[in-house]
């Protein structure tokens, strides 16, 4: 089943990938320069890595049939909040380096605290709840850097977006990390189970014993935190903080990536994998558009274009239509009847 | 008066759901000036019947004539313009809104461009003082009164449009004695100006109080129209739950619960209860006792159920566990304490559709152990195995989606949710309704096997016979009241039972 709802994601990413090769062909090219490892497809693995992780923490979200919109701002406070401890800073000690990242996390789980006890405790719907700090953190990133773009001039501090490990960029290894405590904690406690649970159908979840408010809680807390490591990557990539237009609209891009991974908004069953190559898909597009030379003006047209498509694709009902020849076994339009109750 | 032709008749209405025929062929005759009450059990059709003459749902097959004219509804505001009116249990009118605009909203009074404040809240006034007998201030916002009030404001407001037919669905539900008798007094009232009124409830008592005739359905039939001074309680329960009196001579015996020696006391309930939900009620449950809750559809046997597993609050009372106090605020700590519920709602509160037999079958033992202690994957697949291999469950695949399975299937997988955790005392609420006979004497046969391992069974079921052949102590609950315990080692016959629910005996 996994396999099936991968498919459709991959056969996309890679499509796109090649229609690259077609305006460059060295675009598929990885070589040794300065040291590193460079190329178009690390390039994209280093500049998706804070889309990445936001939508790590959304595909949790999401599978609680919930929807947290208060990332972007979270990425914006998180990368205000770096700046700002690190402004001043010497270079030769690494203290303020780690204080940055202890703060950048104790913000974003406070947002995250914030969100899953709206939610959970008072029952805001999550749409409401995350869209009172979706508009509150950016506020709060702009009071923080005074409206203006902070620049960093300290060098440790753009380590974590722009540094090299093993000769690749190390967001790839802060991407790697995360995705691998998510799949641990979804894997192999029973998170993952009580989370599909509770979004599938949280009274019958209630009644089965399952403390679906802490559920809840924690998934926010999880994903402000994926958040607030994007806000720094992202922030620390560039050596600066923008409380303006950091991490702006990327709570609808990582909405659109888990969907494309095959998680439903209706909540229920998750696949962090797809949410991996949705994202993919997304930073790659993106790059794409830039790199053959779409014209800005109908650069969003073309990446709805490109969503559109991905999502027919993933409905059964589409392809049996188009592509009757498959003659798709497994439709299953029995479950339609169902659920019909009379009193 | 019964003589004149009836004011509305419906005949042969079917109206069919996707999947369910949810009325057949069924018929209502209804005469100015009476109070008929619709009767069945939860799912009978009565409140389908009733939003096909309201035109929330139209009909598929049948007639509807008033005042000698056929008609079609289509839509509720062309039901109310016919002068069908409904006033529903929870009362639908704006609380933040005045009296006068409650009764008036939609058809203001307007005076040169202007709306007539004045000339509304007189009229207001005097509709509720002529009609009613209700003499209140209606400037005051509808929040300021009770309920009870607030229902009367919204007859009147049905009034105020000439209702012809008026129907009361559930009125009495939220309303204490007193409100009661305080709403009878206003139906007795517009009886005698000729209102016909549709009166339905649960309360069996309410019924023969107020209403002069009464039509009874069952499984979306018509079963039959009667006087209401000419029935029996009995013969009304009978009718209502299909079962005929003369085969309730006590036929087949139940295996004698005689080894049944354990005399300690696993539940202890005192003065438990809820408003709205279930009058204080006692309740003892000793190890490894199967005690049946009979009782009609609606007499709250879910609710009492639901007190004891926790997942309503109980307003009073406390419960002993093993003879020391418990609190069971949440189903997790009943679920601590050793106590399992299986909802009489598989679909809703049962089954997690989207995951597998196996993710269903751990949940709750899952849940008791918390989320970091993950059952491993090997020893969940040896469970659900061992699970589906006992109570043969079908198909035999731990991975296959629960929302497949069949309903007696699901069942099953739902009774191994609970039985995994091992429980002290196992509250089935329905679990044979809705499964074919096979999973049916199945489930049976198993409890009567947990019981003797010294597990205790609080067995909630419709079903009579099913009570009396495996319960060895049988409560009984009417109109939101626990109203008779039985000892099951008499000769009880269900014909006692059916008795004790249908009251006014001595």
């Amino acid at each position: 089943m996994m396999k099936s709802k991968l498919f459709w994601p991959i056969v996309v990413l890679l499509i796109i990938l090649l229609i690259n090769l077609f305006f460059d062909k060295n675009f598929f090219t990885i070589e040794v320069k300065n040291g590193y490892l460079t190329g178009s497809l690390i390039d994209i693995l280093n500049r998706g890595a804070p889309l990445l992780l936001v939508s790590i923490g959304m595909t949790l979200v999401i599978a609680t049939k919930g929807v947290d919109l208060g990332v972007g701002s979270v990425i914006a406070m998180a990368g205000a909040v770096g700046a700002m401890t690190v402004s001043g800073a010497n270079g030769d000690s690494l203290v303020p380096l780690f204080t940055a990242i202890a703060f950048v996390i104790a913000i974003s789980i406070l947002t995250g605290i914030w969100n899953g006890v709206l939610v959970s405790r008072i029952g805001v719907q999550p749409i409401v709840a995350t869209l009172i700090l979706m508009v509150a953190g950016r506020g709060i990133a702009q009071l923080i850097t005074d409206g203006q773009i902070m620049t960093v001039y300290y060098d440790p501090y753009t380590f974590i977006g722009g540094g090299h490990l093993l000769m690749l960029p190390f967001s790839i290894f802060i991407v790697a990390a995360m995705l691998v405590i998510a799949s641990f904690l979804t894997r192999k406690t029973a998170m993952g189970l009580f989370i599909e649970s509770v979004g599938t159908n949280p009274e019958a979840s209630r009644l089965s014993g399952i403390n679906s408010k802490n559920i809840l809680l924690m998934v926010y807390v999880f994903s402000g935190i994926c958040a607030g490591i994007g806000g720094l990557i992202l922030s620390s990539n560039v050596a600066s903080a923008d409380g303006n237009n950091a991490g702006l609209w990327y709570e609808l891009d990582a909405i659109l990536a888990v969907v494309i991974g095959g998680t439903s908004l209706n909540g229920g069953r998750f696949y962090l994998m797809g949410t991996v190559i949705g994202a993919l898909i997304i930073q790659s597009l993106t790059t794409t558009i830039y790199s053959i030379g779409i014209a800005p003006e109908i650069n969003l047209v073309v990446k709805a274009i490109v969503v559109l498509i991905v999502c027919l694709l993933q409905s059964p009902e589409f392809r049996k239509k188009v592509f009757g020849v498959f003659n798709m076994k497994q439709t299953e339009k029995k479950s339609k009847n169902e659920g019909v109750s009379i009193s | 008066m019964k003589e004149q032709t009836p004011l509305l008749i419906m005949e042969g209405i079917t109206k069919e759901f996707p999947g369910v025929k949810a009325l057949t062929d069924v018929q209502l005759n209804l005469y100015p000036g009476e109070v008929h009450a619709l009767m069945g059990e939860n799912g009978a059709g009565k409140s389908t019947l009733i939003k096909v003459l309201t035109g929330v749902y139209t009909f598929d097959e049948g007639s509807v004539t008033l005042d000698g004219k056929s008609i079609r509804i289509t839509s509720p505001l062309e039901a109310q313009n016919l002068g069908i009116s409904t006033v529903y249990q929870e009362v639908n009118l704006c609380t933040n809104l005045t009296v006068a605009e409650n009764i008036f909203i939609g058809r203001e009074i307007i005076k040169r461009g202007r709306l007539d404040w004045k000339e509304m809240n007189k009229q207001a006034k005097e509709l509720l003082k002529t009609r009613l007998n209700l003499d209140i201030d209606v400037t005051k916002l509808l929040s300021f009164y009770s309920v009870a009030i607030q229902q009367m404001i919204a007859i009147a407001r049905s009034l105020q449009i000439s209702a012809k037919v008026l129907i009361l669905d559930e009125p009495t539900s939220s309303l204490d004695q007193n409100e009661v008798n305080q709403l009878f007094d206003v139906i007795r009232k517009l009886k005698k100006e000729g209102l016909a009124i549709i009166f339905v409830s649960h309360f069996l008592d309410q019924i023969y109080e107020i209403t002069d005739r009464l039509t009874v359905l069952r499984n979306g039939e018509w079963i039959g129209e009667f006087k209401t001074n000419e029935i029996e309680r009995l013969e009304l329960v009978s009718k209502m739950i299909g079962k005929d009196l003369n085969e309730l001579k006590s036929g087949e015996r139940r295996t004698s619960n005689k080894a049944f020696e354990r005399k300690r006391p696993f539940l202890q309930g005192k003065n438990i209860s809820k408003k709205g939900k279930i009058a204080p009620f006692d309740m003892d449950i000793q190890e490894g006792e199967i005690v049946g809750l009979a009782g009609l559809l609606g007499s709250g046997r879910t609710e009492l159920a639901r007190l004891l597993f926790g997942a309503d609050k109980a307003d009073t009372g406390e419960i002993k566990i093993n003879g020391s106090m418990a609190n069971l605020a949440s189903p997790k700590q009943a679920i601590s304490n050793g106590i399992a519920f299986c909802s009489e709602n598989r679909k809703t509160e049962g089954i997690i559709g989207d995951l597998t037999i196996r993710e269903n079958m751990i949940l709750a033992m899952q849940g008791l152990q918390g989320w970091f202690k993950y059952i491993p994957r090997k020893r969940q697949i040896e469970i659900a195995d061992e699970y589906i291999k006992l109570l043969n469950i079908n198909p035999p695949n731990p991975e296959q989606l629960i929302k497949n399975l069949s309903g007696g299937n699901q069942q099953k997988v739902l009774l191994a949710r609970w039985l995994i955790t091992n429980p002290k005392l196992l509250i089935l609420d329905e679990p044979t309704r809705g499964i074919d006979v096979g999973a049916k004497a199945e489930i049976q046969k198993l409890m009567l096997s947990l019981s003797k391992e010294g597990m205790s069974v609080l067995f909630v079921s419709s079903e009579i016979e099913e009570v009396l052949r495996t319960c060895r102590k049988i409560a009984v609950l009417r109109d939101h009241k626990k109203v008779y315990e039985f000892e099951n080692d008499q000769q009880i016959t269900q014909k006692d039972i059916m008795k004790a629910m249908a009251g006014g005996m001595t």
